[in-house]
């Protein structure tokens, strides 16, 4: 047989197998009706801010002083704010903001805590006891504070938004790959890969992490909501993005000065960050549901 | 339906006839049971035998209607003391279980809650179906470990499970479901856990004290030197039937269904030299079952008709039965011949091993 | 004749209790002395009962857990003194098939991949080589094309026990052991891996190490055993001799437990009575002597060495006479 035939065949092979796995986790998401929702509302957010700003009717950041404070019409769908700015634009460009924070903590956040978690938890022992006690203090300070406190020193600007929100968020995640790689590290199928001879690294990166990161999506994705609410919370008292960034936090702040007259200023923003954060966790329990044996049936 | 094989027993403890389970899963609809039958008579100890998946656990939690969901009971009967279980109400099930039908697993420290000590575990039993005070039970509950020859009753009582041995664990859940004086024993691979000194033990243990309460055991196991040694009778099972039953003597030594042989001749046995014998192909997938009898695809006197009918239960002998179409009428079966390589009759015979080993 | 494997007084204890700054208050003894050796060809079978120590001995034999003492030479060498890389050639000459199939193969790997990480590990394909390499292992036990790309929980038991062979067989190593290779299996899966295995032994000149409790699979396997109570081997000889005249007490009971598979014969038999006493506190003096009908003061004092009767090693004083 030549080497092309097998490797069609091979693709052929490997293609099925994967689908079949697909097909399989679909098959029960599909049956969880919230999480389907889940779905559909993640999907729409992240159409809206991936192109969403290409199609914004107006400038999020340069506004007609002469429209300013209109209620929703048909020309401003949600009508404009203190400076004449769009606020609908300014709510799809904000989407974009975000999903970027959200997006960049989750990866910085998640990659660390789950080397820190595996390591810590594949050699045991010393390492272990060195790692868990950095963990533990950052846990001795509530998620939200300390990432104001690492805003307020390092200034108010969406990088160190960013940078804040990861530092608070990923003892959570190492904790939890701590745990799962306890348990996989006395797995047979480990001391299998032992007995090949393979190096500690190899076995840590190659075997025992890959088994450990089905939780730590699932925890990602239930957290989405709380770092793009932690955002939005900085962003509102300050120390985040600053104006005129069409950031969903800033412009609740900005509108609450006029809250009980012109309500569309920090209604229609409050709502974008309800239903994101809705639909993140909608979808991680329904991830969870599937993807952890632990809890279903 | 295998009348003939019901007319043997005269006043059998339990009758399952024609029993269907299905499981309705995400991959299709799961046939385990297919048209189950199988007797047991009073003081009988009748083994059912079969690998992974055939039914014989899906049997046993029938008997006691242990089936839940995804799991269903199609159809059949199960008469205790000729009274259908299928027909009672759960209320009226819960005065058969336990009292006059007890089930032992095979993970006897899984089947005891790790939160309680043994003696409060047996007490609690015997408060339930006796109503008897806590006190009295917990004395009673020494006696009985006790009767299952517990050096230090006393001691055990107070102990929890994870603190015993797998064996004395055993022993122990054995204390527990005899108490109420069960009529029938289901033991569900009860030494498979256990290591084989140990394994001897239990089974000498549980036959004797059945015997002392004249109940009946069903006993489940994967094992046929565990059925050779403690069983009256056997029913071999194969993918979700019964395809032989009959005197443990006879089904051994003489095994009318091909499954059977099969499995006989896979066994390694101390008198034999050379490949072992293999059954070709595997077990179906019950999800879509061969048509007709279950084993033809597998079988090497498969004939045309065997996959189209579901083959019953035929005599074979007096007491001897086999779901195959080679003991129809005019048909002569299995040649006893094929016989001299089963390790049953190997061992009688220690000559014809070296032949049996030339031929395959 | 050179010995392939020569192990002598191999131990390994557990401490108990013990922490940073303590010092641990026991060991659990699970191997405590084992000495045996194994031919090239052979088939060496070690039986006992589960807590016996025979998984340990395994393991520490391949030093996925580190031997407290002894030696274990490899054609002369021992491998207990080989450090940092040369460590990992240990496994390019011995390889472990676990017992339990269904929690030895990595559930998110593929096949190809499963069986191909020891050829990756040890640098011994190249990439292009890899494919065709493990396929033809596949095909040797009895696998094919189409496994190739699928996941451990899409095949049975059989299956997968064939998998974990390919995955030892494609380093070909000299000796491969077997921790409980077939309990986990059906019988009549069990008697094709049984097949399989003899016929592996021949096409690859292997050497087994065959670890069980099931002594009915042993004697049709295994050239000889030994047997193992409380982390030390008891006796050890001829498969047939020792099956047809057990001079240890212990081998004796274990192979009156096998239930015998005709009805007819219900036999005469030791049914040992009691539990296999803690390794943590073995019993003084010779360590079956609690369970041993024939014991008397002088087992409790003097624990029996592992002495040579012709060919066969027994460690008891009162051997049994044919």
């Amino acid at each position: 047989m030549s080497v092309a035939t097998g490797w069609v065949k091979d693709f052929q092979h490997r293609y099925k197998s994967q689908l079949e796995s697909a097909l399989y986790f679909w098959s029960y998401l599909r049956r969880n009706t919230l999480s389907v929702i889940g779905i559909l509302v993640i999907f729409v957010f992240i159409l809206v801010a991936a192109f969403g700003p290409y199609f914004a009717p107006y400038n999020p950041v340069k506004g007609e002083t002469s429209d300013r404070l209109q209620g929703p019409s048909a020309e401003h769908w949600f009508g404009t704010d203190q400076l004449g700015r769009d606020i609908f634009s300014r709510v799809i460009h904000g989407a974009r903001v975000s999903l970027r924070i959200a997006m960049i903590v989750a990866v910085i956040a998640g990659t660390v805590g789950t080397v820190v978690g595996v390591t810590s938890g594949y050699f045991g022992a010393l390492v272990d006891d060195l790692l868990m006690r950095v963990t533990d203090m950052f846990f001795a300070f509530p998620k939200l504070v300390l990432a104001m406190a690492v805003a307020a020193a390092l200034g108010p600007d969406l990088e160190n938004v960013i940078f804040a929100i990861a530092i608070a968020s990923w003892p959570v995640y190492a904790r939890l790959a701590r745990g799962e790689a306890l348990a996989v590290r006395e797995e047979d199928y480990i001391e299998a890969i032992r007995a090949l001879g393979a190096g500690r690294m190899r076995i840590l990166f190659l075997h025992v992490l890959p088994m450990c990161i089905t939780p730590i999506i699932i925890q990602v994705t239930l957290d989405m909501g709380f770092i793009i609410l932690t955002a939005a919370g900085l962003g509102f008292i300050g120390f985040g993005a600053q104006p005129p960034t069409p950031e969903w936090g800033i412009m609740i702040a900005e509108g609450r000065n006029f809250i009980t007259s012109q309500w569309w200023l920090s209604t229609f923003p409050g709502l974008a960050i309800l239903v994101t954060v809705l639909g993140f966790n909608l979808l991680g329990d329904g991830l969870r549901d599937v993807l952890d044996p632990r809890l279903t049936r | 339906m295998a009348e003939q094989m019901f007319d043997t027993v005269s006043s059998p403890i339990l009758e399952v006839r024609d029993l269907f389970v299905n499981f309705y899963t995400y991959r299709g609809v799961v046939r385990a049971l297919n048209g189950v039958n199988l007797t047991i008579g009073r003081g009988e100890i009748v083994g059912l035998v079969g690998e992974t998946g055939c039914g014989k656990s899906v049997t046993a939690r029938s008997v006691l209607r242990l089936i839940r969901y995804p799991g269903k009971i199609e159809g059949g009967q199960i008469l205790f003391e000729g009274q259908d279980l299928l027909a009672l109400s759960e209320r009226e099930m819960r005065e058969f279980r336990g009292r006059q039908i007890s089930m032992i697993m095979q993970e006897p420290k899984v089947s005891l809650n790790p939160a309680f000590t043994i003696g409060a575990q047996i007490a609690e039993s015997i408060a339930i179906h006796d109503y008897k005070p806590l006190d009295d039970a917990q004395t009673e509950a020494i006696e009985i470990l006790r009767t299952v020859r517990i050096a230090d009753p006393e001691q055990v009582a107070h102990q929890y499970p994870h603190e015993l041995s797998g064996g004395m664990a055993q022993r122990a859940m054995l204390a527990m479901m005899l108490a109420p004086r069960p009529k029938l024993l289901i033991a569900d691979e009860p030494t498979s856990a256990l290591d084989v000194t140990i394994q001897a033990q239990i089974l000498n243990l549980m036959t004797e004290l059945v015997e002392q309460i004249e109940a009946s055991i069903l006993l489940i196991t994967h094992d046929l030197g565990v059925v050779a040694e403690t069983c009256d009778k056997v029913a071999v099972m194969y993918a979700g039937n019964v395809v032989e039953y009959g005197t443990t003597e006879e089904v051994l030594t003489n095994p009318a269904h091909p499954y059977t042989r099969g499995l006989l001749r896979a066994l390694p046995n101390l008198a034999r030299q050379g490949p072992l014998y293999t059954i070709r192909g595997s077990v179906p997938d019950l999800v879509d079952p061969p048509a007709g009898c279950r084993f033809h695809p597998r079988c090497e006197y498969a004939m045309s008709e065997c996959a189209v009918e579901r083959p019953d239960l035929l005599t074979v002998k007096q007491g001897h039965f086999a779901a195959c179409v080679l003991y129809e009428e005019g048909r002569d079966g299995i040649p006893d011949a094929a016989h001299d390589e089963l390790p049953a009759n190997v061992w009688a015979n220690p000559d014809a091993s070296a032949t049996v080993g030339e031929q395959s | 004749m050179s010995r392939l494997l020569q192990v002598r007084n191999l131990k390994k204890h557990f401490p108990i209790g013990g922490g940073l700054f303590r010092d641990p208050t026991d060991f659990v003894k699970a191997v405590d002395g084992v000495s045996f050796d194994i031919e090239p060809g052979e088939v060496f079978g070690v039986v006992g009962e589960s807590g016996c120590g025979k998984t340990t001995l395994a393991r520490s034999l391949l030093r996925l857990i580190e031997p407290t003492g002894g030696s274990v030479s490899l054609n002369g060498d021992n491998i207990l003194e080989w450090q940092g890389s040369d460590k990992k050639r240990i496994y390019r000459h011995m390889q472990i098939v676990f017992q339990d199939p269904y929690s030895s193969l990595h559930p998110r790997k593929l096949v190809k991949d499963i069986v191909s990480e020891g050829l990756v590990i040890h640098g011994l394909a190249e990439r292009s080589e890899v494919r065709e390499r493990v396929l033809d292992m596949l095909q040797r036990v009895g696998l094919n094309e189409e496994h190739l790309f699928r996941y451990p929980h899409e095949f049975s038991g059989g299956q997968r026990q064939r998998i974990a062979l390919a995955r030892a067989l494609v380093l070909h190593p000299q000796l491969i052991l077997l921790d409980e290779p077939t309990s986990a299996l059906d019988v009549s899966v069990q008697s094709k891996i049984l097949n399989l295995l003899v016929e592996l032994k021949e096409e690859f000149g292997l050497t087994y190490l065959i670890i069980s409790h099931d002594l009915s699979v042993m004697q049709y396997v295994c050239d000889r055993i030994g047997v193992m109570y409380l982390g030390k081997l008891v006796e050890v000889g001829q498969t047939e001799d020792l099956f047809a005249v057990p001079k240890h007490p212990y081998t004796k009971s274990l192979i009156d437990s096998i239930p015998s598979l005709d009805p007819r014969v219900r036999r005469e038999r030791i049914i040992l009575e009691g539990d296999v006493p803690s390794p943590i506190n073995p019993p003084s003096g010779c360590s079956f002597r609690t369970r041993c009908p024939y014991a008397d003061k002088h087992c409790t004092e003097v624990e029996p060495p592992l002495e040579a009767i012709r060919d066969r090693w027994v460690a008891c004083h009162y051997p049994l006479e044919e």
